[in-house]
């Protein structure tokens, strides 16, 4: 299988062929996206547009006379930001104190925060909005940024780093100089988790980054939503506005791609060794 | 060694935010759901306790078993070429002499990481049948006459909805994959290879048999994700005949748009277990088939 013997140039030519295709398969909706946002809408409706127009400008005003689209990306930065920072500050404390210490039920426990990944993220969606009308919390970004303390994901990808790569002498050395618990977690291990956290961080990142139904019930002011919600109200907004419609699919996907155009490889290898360990 | 027993107890510190957090965060809210679902409330008025009775009308909401189906028929439609492409294209790329793999599989992964609502809202406008690239293309090659209105066909709504999942996860399938096939050692196909077993018998009778946890955990959540399908869904909308509302659109939308908060409790609950139930039969067919 692992290719040792020399392959014939027919099955190499269809190989490639292959992927090639389904390549293009992949890139040829955004293609198509980027150069149908640079045309007026009398020319998207009547035909194939393959090359780019000059009319992005006047699309673009048209959205944002009415959408204030960055807005909404400065609320997504904002809200994706702070959410992934304490997301992985309390993954890391979580995963470190499993990891670490003995003591009673951890086994039980450790299952427990294994088992709340199962439960599916809808369940409890009305209760979770009337909980937080009754904080007087609806229409601010707590709802969106708290919930990141509880990551079961994260607490499990932690401990298996940890378990593998922080070693208990360097915390024993910690105690006899006299650090208390929490400063040789601050000090000694937090730095030491580095790697683990920029796993955890990207993936929480994205997730958050394109959360859509929670910011849709929770927030009511359009200056306060997010831009996955602003692109849904695009288009309900400008029915037939195709241009500018087109233009905010580009606003949304331009920064993903730059992103990930930088990212590719650690987000890749990532998945792979999230999805070995589970 | 001493200190290490004395400091033991401090785990519980470490790990209490993650308990107090899931508490306020995830469980309280279930459990609130749950006592809503036993209860008629329109949300302004105090809830009155009603037994069993917004369970008794979710069994027979027609509507409700007809997003059920409509959520597995796009589930099977979806998943079926994506598990398929996946494996093809990890077989393929796991191969030692194809060059540029990290080009490929990092632009087959990039649909998975663009935010599925504008993945929804893109196909609707490329599907549009009047202004839709996907017509002009089709007329263009001479396959179609005339522009087809794609969201006019219960079958194709539902083929398009399909797709748009296919398409965003059959990305993610395959990194999957060929992290199981890498997994493999070695030692194995040069062992069979001693054994002048051919290729296609490799592949049959050794990676596709090694693969097996990895197909389980494929499987496992694409059906928890599957039949929660709602962010690209939504965009696309219901469809003609309501053809492609899924479970999670109806309780959105009894929910937050009708304000029915108990109703919608009742099939949030109804959604769980169904969920449940198909995640069951997935692990329990994989172990029967042992």
């Amino acid at each position: 299988m692992q290719g040792a013997t020399k392959q014939p140039i027919a099955v190499v030519i269809i190989l490639y062929a292959f992927l090639i295709a389904v390549a293009i398969t992949c890139l040829l909706p955004f293609y198509s996206m980027f150069i149908t946002s640079t045309h007026a809408n009398s020319d998207i409706a009547r035909r194939l547009l393959l090359i780019p127009g000059d009319q992005f400008m006047a699309n673009y005003e048209r959205l944002i006379d009415t959408v204030n689209i960055w807005r909404g990306f400065l609320n997504t930065v904002f809200i994706t930001v702070t959410a992934t920072a304490i997301n992985l500050y309390f993954a890391a404390l979580g995963g470190y104190g499993f990891s670490k210490y003995q003591f009673r039920f951890k086994g039980f426990l450790f299952l427990f925060v294994l088992g709340t990944m199962m439960i599916p993220g809808q369940l409890g969606i009305i209760g979770f909005y009337k909980l937080m009308d009754a904080f007087h919390m609806l229409n601010t970004y707590w709802p969106l940024i708290l919930p990141s303390i509880y990551n079961a994901f994260g607490i499990f990808l932690m401990k298996q780093f940890a378990d593998s790569s922080v070693p208990t002498e360097i915390i024993e050395s910690g105690r006899i100089d006299g650090s208390g618990e929490l400063a040789i977690f601050h000090r000694i291990v937090l730095p030491l988790m580095g790697p683990a956290m920029a796993t955890l961080g990207i993936f929480a990142f994205i997730g958050k980054w394109n959360d859509f139904l929670n910011p849709m019930i929770i927030l009511f002011d359009n200056e306060l939503q997010t831009l996955p919600v602003m692109i849904a109200s695009v288009k309900s907004q400008f029915s037939s506005d195709f241009g500018a419609q087109y233009v905010g699919i580009v606003i949304s996907v331009v920064p993903i791609l730059i992103f990930f155009s930088f990212m590719s490889k650690r987000i890749i290898s990532g998945v792979a060794a999230g999805a070995v360990k589970g | 060694m001493n200190t290490k027993v004395n400091k033991s107890y401090y785990g519980y510190f470490f790990i209490a935010p993650f308990f107090v957090g899931f508490t306020v965060f995830g469980l309280v809210p279930i459990l609130y759901t749950l006592y809503l679902s036993f209860m008629k409330w329109d949300g302004f008025t105090d809830p009155v306790y009603v037994g069993l009775a917004n369970y008794s009308r979710l069994l027979q909401d027609s509507f409700f078993y007809q997003t059920i189906g409509n959520t597995l028929i796009i589930w099977i439609l979806s998943i079926v070429p994506q598990l398929i492409l996946a494996l093809l294209l990890a077989l393929i790329l796991n191969e030692k002499f194809v060059r540029g793999k990290h080009f490929f599989r990092a632009v087959y992964f990039f649909p998975h990481i663009v935010t599925p609502v504008t993945l929804g809202v893109m196909f609707s406008l490329l599907f549009d049948w009047q202004t839709g690239s996907v017509n002009k293309l089709l007329m263009s090659v001479g396959i179609l006459q005339e522009p087809f209105n794609w969201f006019n066909s219960p079958l194709w709504s539902r083929i398009i909805v399909a797709l748009v999942t296919c398409w965003q996860y059959f990305g993610f399938n395959m990194i999957v994959f060929i992290a199981g096939l890498q997994a493999i050692p070695e030692t194995v196909y040069e062992a069979a290879e001693v054994d002048g077993a051919t290729r296609t018998q490799i592949a049959l009778k050794i990676t596709l048999p090694l693969l097996r946890p990895v197909f389980l955990f494929t499987f496992i959540t694409s059906v928890i994700g599957g039949l929660q399908l709602f962010d690209s869904a939504l965009m696309l909308g219901a469809g003609p005949e309501n053809s492609t509302r899924t479970m999670v659109m109806y309780l959105y939308e009894t929910a937050f748009k009708n304000f029915d908060y108990s109703y919608g409790s009742a099939v949030a609950f109804g959604i769980f277990a169904v969920v449940m139930f198909f995640t069951a039969v997935t692990a329990r067919a994989s172990k029967l088939k042992e």
